[in-house]
């Protein structure tokens, strides 16, 4: 690394090169059954030029090719856009928890172990069930180093456990599933285990949607599948930028409800998304995005931060191939005070969203969605009286969230990205078919 | 590098093992706005080793391409740990067979200078209209050369050029935005995605417009797809459906798909088929090395056949289809689509919408998914019928469906067909695969659509 460096500052202004490499090994179940062990070591080298004002961008996943990797980066850096950016100096990192020795040492027998008995755990009760499960852990290294000096690198765990089932009756399919993950290996299944055993049983009965508006209640997942991307998509600085955010000129306002507050958190110990620095060596911190409903924060990276003529918020996210792109780490939704069960005997007619299908082809800039109830109940009388099926809802975030009406108390973990509490609002359209 | 994967394949205890080594080179331009964002070359180099033994497989896959050996014996003692039962793998012709990448006008040569110009005159389209609050425009292109052999003594080389360009233009009025997009792709032919200024500007055009248009009320209507998004109606509502690896395993989902069950009326015909040359899912080998086919899946209504890998089409008795495909050397195959299309029918678009007093014809894809049981589909654009006629233009919808009632809605065929090369698949993480959606309009009766 430090000779591709030293090579291309040779040749540019400026250069950055980029190492990473992951070692995964997921253990797969199909239909109930042990299917496959598999290994995934890979790596991969991205050099980045800033030259005559311009930047040029270059990568490879054959680490030796440095003569191949310095001449493309040469073919593109006359035609790359105009740099923004200064790159980081030696800074200070913050200390972020994201590295077990555990889940390096925890060996292929026990992780088939956990996957029969999540699977066993679930059709202990449901035997037609047919379950999917992947017990997967990985091992994660970076390493960064600029001209300016920056030399930054860490290494991070990744352990995960995540089962689907279906069930099919006659000609009703219904899908469940639940997934965990985080830096640290964690064997209790029995959190998992009860959630989709409570999705298989709220699932049993199959009920005609109410229909026209009705008040919603966003499960943890419900939030994560709908409620939170069309705003990352319009925190994002380069939407911003671009002009294309509806909260543009909003900083320091109210956007939506007072008990509504995002941030975005890399510095959370063990959560999947969490580092020390960001994918340009700029040190994490957390960022609230919307504090009880005004607008605080916008992510950028460096590039983006130079357009707008901002500081970088920590938020590059690369692939390989791909210059960097301010993206979230670590969602966090903050928590209300409502309990989930005062939520539900407040309704008398309404519907709980569990699961969404298509919910990302609608105009998410926008805040607009449509999208089909994958997994969804019926909510009578404060209770759930079974789920719904061949029902379009459709609304709006920014409507959605001005019209609160109560935030869980308690946040759950979505997959290892995305922390969120139940969301109690006033009304979504819903269209059914019978 | 036969001889290398060869002497990897020799002497280990396995029912079965393949070894895939790809090489590849691609470049990406892309614009946000008017601004270029990105422009890349990108080389990447990797292989993977898959085995079986006694049903378990075992999977590695790997940049450093040096002891390949120690990566076979890795998966094969991975197989080892898992197989319980017994391996089945219907049997194939063994293949040896060097493929040309089918190439009408390569990308590879086309300097990067030329590629950006054109990049940049589609941005200038874009934006000659005004109204426009952002854009999107990417350019790819990608050369892949696969060494694949397997210890059945099969040895296939192939190689494949791809070509795509992603155009979407976004209108903005206050907090209300509406975005259109145009994707178009090809198998080898840089001339696929030239002279396309006077679409661009187009797009641009009815992102514009669509401000303008109104909302419609959610509920059932009568719908009339064209080409673009009856090709996505399928591929979503029936193709992944007839991916025999979803079915397998499943009892109760063999009693559901059961060949010679029907789905639809005797005017519906369903094929797959990679066989078909010159569409973007078009290829001579999959990647088990199993030739590629044409594959009637609904023939008259009737369902007749699935898609498979060796494995499924094994251990459902049936013939294999060539349809196992991996989209790079991080991941082993799985049952994928190809060229996924409904056949013509006799009627005109006239004919379709003669029938309809009050309708929605939709046009052009956003996006689409699939439970399986129940899927969405989304329009680029659409408008109502009225009284036999397409009237005015209203905001893009959703429609939704259900595998077991939509394709007996679906009444009509016209005599249109033409295909959509500019999709990409997801499935199993493994995203976007090329493929290439094709119908003629189509009419579907008591469609869910989603509304305001």
């Amino acid at each position: 690394m430090e000779k591709l460096l030293a090579r291309a500052a040779e040749v540019a202004d400026e250069a950055e090169v980029y190492w990473v490499s992951r070692q995964d090994t997921p253990v797969l179940f199909e239909a109930n059954r042990l299917k496959s062990l598999e290994n995934r070591d890979t790596s991969g080298l991205a050099l980045r030029i800033i030259k005559n004002g311009r930047l040029g961008h270059s990568s490879t996943n054959n680490t030796e090719d440095v003569d191949g990797l310095i001449a493309r980066v040469l073919e593109t850096v006359p035609f790359g856009a105009e740099a923004k950016l200064e790159m980081p100096s030696t800074q200070s990192y913050p200390h972020v928890d994201v590295y077990d020795p555990q889940v390096e040492s925890i060996s292929f027998d026990d992780m088939v172990q956990l996957g029969q008995s999540l699977i066993d755990g679930i059709r202990s009760r449901f035997s037609e069930v047919l379950c999917e499960a992947r017990i997967g852990k990985s091992l994660g290294k970076m390493r960064l180093i600029n001209s300016r000096g920056c030399d930054v690198s860490y290494k991070k765990t990744s352990f995960g456990v995540s089962v689907e089932g279906s069930l099919i009756r006659d000609t009703d399919m219904l899908f469940v599933g639940e997934g965990r993950a985080s830096c640290r290996l964690n064997k209790d299944l029995a959190p998992i285990i009860s959630d989709v055993l409570e999705q298989l049983e709220l699932g049993q009965e199959i009920v005609t949607a109410p229909s026209g508006d009705v008040p919603i209640i966003f499960t943890p997942r419900g939030v994560a599948s709908i409620l939170v991307w069309p705003l990352m998509a319009a925190l994002n600085g380069k939407t911003l930028l671009q002009g294309a955010s509806p909260l543009e000129g909003k900083l320091g306002q109210r956007v939506l409800a007072e008990g509504f507050s995002l941030w975005d958190d890399p510095t959370t110990p063990y959560a999947s998304g969490s580092r020390l620095c960001d994918d340009e060596g700029v040190p994490s911190r957390p960022l609230p995005l919307i504090n009880k409903g005004v607008l605080s924060n916008f992510l950028y990276d460096l590039q983006t931060a130079g357009q707008a003529r901002k500081a970088s918020t920590g938020s590059a996210s690369r692939s390989l191939g791909s210059l960097p792109a301010p993206s979230s780490s670590v969602i966090l939704v903050g928590e209300g005070d409502v309990a989930y069960k005062d939520m539900l005997s407040d309704v008398k007619e309404g519907i709980i969203i569990d699961r969404l299908l298509g919910a990302g082809q609608s105009n998410i800039l926008g805040g607009d969605f449509k999208a089909n109830v994958l997994l969804g109940y019926k909510i009578e009388k404060g209770r759930i009286v079974g789920r719904v099926k061949n029902t379009m809802v459709s609304g709006n975030v920014y409507e959605i969230l001005n019209d609160l009406r109560g935030v869980g108390s308690e946040a759950k973990w979505v997959w290892g990205y995305l922390k969120a509490p139940h969301i109690y609002c006033g009304k979504i359209s819903v269209a059914t078919s019978n | 590098m036969r001889e290398l994967i060869e002497n990897a394949l020799k002497g280990h205890r396995a029912d079965y093992i393949e070894i895939r080594i790809e090489e590849s080179q691609s470049t990406h331009i892309g614009y946000r706005g008017r601004e270029l964002e990105d422009i890349a070359i990108t080389s990447g180099r990797g292989g993977n080793v898959r085995a079986a033994f006694k049903g378990g497989w075992g999977f590695a896959c790997f940049n450093d391409l040096s002891n390949l050996r120690d990566k076979v014996s890795q998966a094969v003692q991975q197989a080892r740990m898992v197989g319980k039962e017994k391996t089945q793998l219907v049997p194939i012709e063994t293949v040896v067979a060097v493929v040309p990448p089918e190439v009408t006008k390569d990308p590879g040569r086309i300097p990067l200078a030329e590629k950006k110009a054109l990049t940049d005159q589609y941005c200038d389209a874009l934006w000659s209209v005004p109204g426009i609050q952002t854009s999107s425009t990417s350019y790819g292109d990608g050369r892949k050369h696969i060494y694949f052999g397997n210890s059945e003594g099969a040895y296939i080389e192939q190689e494949s050029v791809d070509v795509v360009l992603h155009i979407s233009a976004v209108a903005r009025d206050g907090g209300d935005v509406q975005q259109t997009s145009l994707s178009l792709g090809s198998n080898g032919d840089y001339g696929s995605i030239e002279g396309l200024h006077k679409e661009a500007e187009e797009i641009a055009r009815k992102a514009v417009n669509l401000l303008k248009a109104p909302q419609i009320q959610g509920g059932e209507y009568t719908v009339i797809l064209d080409p673009v998004l009856a090709g996505v109606f399928i591929h979503e509502a029936f193709g992944h459906l007839s991916e025999a690896d979803h079915v397998y395993e499943d009892q109760r989902l063999k009693d559901i798909m059961l060949l010679g069950k029907r789905f639809g009326g005797p005017h519906l015909n369903v094929i797959d088929g990679a066989a078909i040359p010159g569409l973007r899912g078009s290829y001579m080998y999959d990647s088990e090395g199993v030739p590629s086919s044409h594959t009637y899946l609904i023939r008259e209504g009737v369902l007749v056949g699935r898609l498979h890998s060796r494995e499924t089409a094994a251990k459902m008795g049936e013939s294999p289809t060539g349809n196992a495909r991996a989209i790079s050397y991080n991941f082993p195959p799985i049952v994928r689509m190809t060229n996924t299309f409904i056949e013509p029918g006799e009627a005109s678009l006239d004919d379709l919408l003669a029938e309809v007093k009050d309708g929605i014809y939709a046009a052009n894809w956003f996006g689409g998914m699939t439970s399986m049981e129940m899927f969405t589909f989304s329009s680029g654009e659409s408008y109502r019928i009225r009284n036999g006629r397409i009237a005015e233009t209203v905001r893009s919808v959703m429609l939704s469906g259900n595998l077991f009632s939509t394709l007996h809605n679906l009444d009509a065929v016209a005599n249109d067909l033409s295909f959509n090369q500019g999709g990409g698949c997801g499935k199993g993480g493994q995203f976007p695969l090329p493929v290439s959606n094709g119908s003629p309009h189509i009419r579907i009766r008591n469609c869910l659509v989603g509304g305001s």
